[in-house]
């Protein structure tokens, strides 16, 4: 356990100092919800009604801007080596590395959320649905991301082929996210039924994420 | 402990880069790889320490650890040094002592300090790792290396980028390592100065050997054209 929590705490500071991931996400955010009242034009109406969608798009695009660095840094100063050598299984440490990039990265537009929201129009019912739904659902996004991310390492690929391989992937999510959020602020289904679903859908990729992610870079660090 | 590979056979990239070696090392010995670029000199170290599986032949180790495999007992410092550039240099080595070691309090900031002082970082302890020279970023992985104990160290070209004061350290480091029962294989191209060391001399897709130091039995090479 101390290799992990020594591992999560690196990868955490590394993401909160200068040149950090950390902030780039939530400017990215803010930039991405910022838009999109220009485009669409000064509708408070349908700002409310899409509003839950532009913020989940949003957050599913900040959350992927940092991901492909998630091995690649490791792998080009030489720590991969020393990882895949060391005792705790990979697949813990894809976990551990995941977690710290979610707190870091996805918890930040969590707490951004419910102030992008006020900037759409959005009521407390549909501002208090998004950070919940997005406090379930992004982490989701990150241990699917972490995949794409290995993948981007393994080829040693980088930039635009972790979105492609990616945001596929993460449609169900974005699905059950937006509706849920939805759902509490128009109906007419409950809430609990998509926001279950997706937990659900949270916990399956916790699950299937590291160990899709641990595989890749096994086989493709050789 | 003995460390032995037994006709091990190397293909990267559908390009056969040795066959059929065979080494043994053990416990206080060294034994030191030569040969020209490409020969697989690295290749053979990231094997021993299982970063390439081995397309034929296998590695064993004697009398180590039995819950723990090779690489889980092996240093290994390859031509990169595993450094984050916004993290000082105290919380880099802080960082690989504690993950490498894996268990709670092990050491701490004696150890770290320790560790430094070996190699003499003591004075850039708080400057953030991207300002180091090449040499003092060698020597803070060559830290690592003091700071948690593990029999074996495999070293591939440890003296890239240091000066004669820190190759001379560099010695003594690996002689007491040998001297306390450690193994060392390292790869190289200038003199390491351990006289003692057995040479395995890998040549290009043609393997050769030589034997200064009868002592410890590197066995014979087979070639296979």
């Amino acid at each position: 356990m101390t290799a992990l929590s020594a591992l999560f705490a690196r990868d955490a500071r590394i993401a909160i100092r200068i040149g950090g991931g950390a902030m780039m996400g939530v400017l990215f955010f803010l930039a991405v919800v910022t838009l999109v009242p220009f485009a669409v034009g000064p509708d408070l109406a349908l700002l409310r009604r899409i509003g839950p969608a532009i913020l989940w798009l949003g957050a599913l695009l900040s959350s992927l801007l940092a991901l492909d660095r998630l091995f690649a840094n490791d792998h080009e100063d030489g720590s991969l080596d020393l990882i895949l050598m060391a005792r705790p299984p990979l697949e813990l440490v894809v976990v551990t590395k995941a977690l710290a990039h979610w707190m870091t990265t996805g918890l930040p537009l969590v707490v951004a959320s419910p102030i992008l929201g006020l900037f759409l129009n959005l009521d407390p019912a549909a501002l208090s649905a998004t950070v919940l739904t997005l406090l379930v659902g992004t982490p989701a996004l990150t241990f699917i991301g972490v995949i794409g991310a290995a993948l981007a390492t393994a080829l040693r690929r980088g930039g635009l082929l972790l979105p492609v391989l990616v945001l596929p992937l993460t449609i169900p999510v974005l699905i059950f996210g937006v509706a849920a959020t939805n759902a509490a602020s128009v109906g007419p289904m409950p809430f609990e039924t998509p926001f279950t679903i997706l937990c659900a859908l949270t916990l399956m990729s916790g699950v299937i994420g590291p160990f899709a992610a641990a595989a890749t870079l096994r086989y493709g660090m050789e | 402990m003995k460390l032995s590979g037994l006709d091990l056979t190397c293909i990267r990239g559908g390009r056969r880069v040795f066959s059929r070696i065979s080494f043994s090392v053990s416990a206080g010995k060294a034994l030191v790889l030569t040969g020209p670029n490409g020969a697989g000199k690295s290749s053979l170290l990231r094997m021993i320490a299982g970063l390439i599986r081995p397309a034929e032949g296998r590695l064993t180790l004697e009398g180590g650890d039995p819950e723990l495999s090779a690489a889980e007992q092996a240093h290994y410092v390859g031509h990169l040094d595993p450094l984050k550039p916004a993290l000082t240099v105290t919380e880099n080595l802080a960082f690989w002592a504690r993950f490498l070691n894996g268990k709670a309090g092990v050491g701490g900031t004696a150890l770290v300090e320790r560790g430094l002082d070996a190699v003499g970082l003591t004075d850039l302890a708080q400057l953030p790792a991207g300002y180091l020279s090449a040499g003092q970023r060698r020597r803070l992985s060559l830290a690592r290396v003091l700071t948690v104990p593990r029999p074996i160290w495999l070293l591939d070209e440890p003296t890239t980028a240091l000066d004669t004061a820190s190759q001379d350290r560099l010695q003594r480091l690996m002689r007491d390592h040998l001297s306390g029962g450690g193994l060392i294989v390292a790869a190289t191209h200038g003199p390491l100065g351990l006289a003692e060391a057995d040479q395995l001399q890998l040549v290009k897709s043609l393997i050769d050997w030589q034997e200064p130091g009868a002592a410890c039995d590197v066995n014979a090479m087979d070639t296979v054209l």
